[in-house]
């Protein structure tokens, strides 16, 4: 039912124990997880070193100030990226809710919060493809960057290439991450995991899931706030 | 359905922990968005400006700790464990540190012996209301740039 196994820490290179006192698929996704944090990494750090390479930038809250339904030309600066913001975190929170319940062998309470944690997910993923479309509608994409900076001076085409890039690749890894929470389903809806007598897969695709959570409190933070 | 009693007073104290871990969370994205909001009225260069900035990012830090060590368990996990994965990620402290510097000495660097690129970020664009027409208007100065 569990996997943890005591361990005595006196003798912890002695031998016959797990080192690491996890599964060997969830070491190798906190592994995973690690090598993709670096890119993530890389990423912003580099659209960091361009921005502070730069004079001027755009003004995020002028950017990214409409919202789906609203009347052309409202300003509504952080309102809809914090509605994003807030569908991520609760998804993550129903996925630790499948994961807890996988403890316990409860498939029900496993499957009704995965559906919840996918929801969650095409509810972020919409949002996201409607920004994008919104901001191609108005000129900007990969090399095309209608905004000015702070100043209304020109602006540099980096800020769009590095926000569609930077946001597009996070945006890949919620649909991968949707991907894979639809699998974790039917494998519990078709008792795999009752059949197996452990509910461990449900555990490493909630790791994934979170990463994706984490790493969108970074973009948020260094694209719309700062 | 079939836990010990004691195993159900663990899960109990699970579920507690997701539930505060979640407004935690939460307090932490509005009071971001608040200093967000606060920020928008105030002028560019300011130190009040960047230190909010800060302060956002001190509290984004925050939300990656509860997030990795409460829903992502690693709290929870043996030492040897954390140690392998909170250790490589130091080298982020160093290119943080490095890169931004480079950008920033390099920005200094260009402003004191281009004239060119200082000028470039002087000239102001009209506003337009049409974004296609704008588009063009700031791309030109762009191609020049490049072209040099």
């Amino acid at each position: 039912m569990s996997t943890t196994t005591t361990v005595t820490p006196t003798k912890l290179w002695s031998g016959g124990k797990s080192p690491f006192n996890v599964e060997y698929g969830k070491l190798m996704m906190w592994y995973f997880l690690m090598s993709d944090a670096f890119t993530f990494g890389a990423f912003l750090i580099s659209y960091g070193t361009i921005r502070f390479s730069t004079n001027g930038w755009p003004n995020p809250n002028e950017v990214f100030k409409s919202f789906p339904f609203a009347p052309e030309g409202v300003n509504a600066p952080l309102v809809f990226v914090s509605i994003m913001t807030f569908i991520l975190i609760i998804s993550s929170v129903t996925m630790v809710l499948a994961v807890h319940a996988g403890h316990n062998m409860d498939k029900k309470k496993v499957a009704k919060n995965l559906i919840w944690t996918i929801i969650g997910g095409i509810a972020f993923l919409s949002c996201q493809a409607w920004e994008w479309n919104h901001l191609h509608n108005e000129g900007a994409w990969w090399g095309h960057n209608p905004f000015l900076n702070h100043d209304g001076t020109a602006s540099s085409t980096n800020f769009t290439n590095y926000f569609f890039t930077i946001t597009g690749f996070h945006g890949f890894h919620v649909f991968s991450g949707v991907i894979i929470n639809i699998i974790m389903l039917i494998m519990t809806l078709m008792d795999k995991f009752e059949q197996r007598g452990h509910y461990l897969m449900i555990e490493k695709a909630g790791l994934y899931w979170h990463f994706v959570d984490l790493v969108w409190v970074f973009v948020f933070t260094c694209f719309y706030l700062i | 359905m079939e836990h010990t009693a004691a195993h159900e007073e663990h899960s109990d104290g699970a579920i507690k922990e997701i539930v505060k871990v979640t407004i935690i969370l939460s307090v932490l994205t509005v009071i971001e968005l608040i200093l967000g909001f606060w920020m928008m009225g105030m002028p560019l260069e300011s130190w009040l400006r960047l230190a909010v900035k800060g302060t956002i990012i001190i509290l984004m830090m925050a939300k990656a700790f509860y997030i990795v060590g409460y829903f992502m368990h690693l709290k929870h996990e043996i030492k040897n464990l954390i140690m392998t994965i909170v250790v490589p990620l130091c080298l982020f402290i160093w290119f943080i540190i490095a890169f931004l510097y480079d950008g920033n000495s390099f920005r200094n660097l260009r402003n004191t012996y281009d004239p060119h690129f200082k000028e470039q970020s002087t000239i102001k664009v009209e506003k337009k209301e049409e974004g296609k027409e704008s588009t063009h208007e700031v791309k030109k100065p762009e191609e020049k740039k490049a072209a040099e």
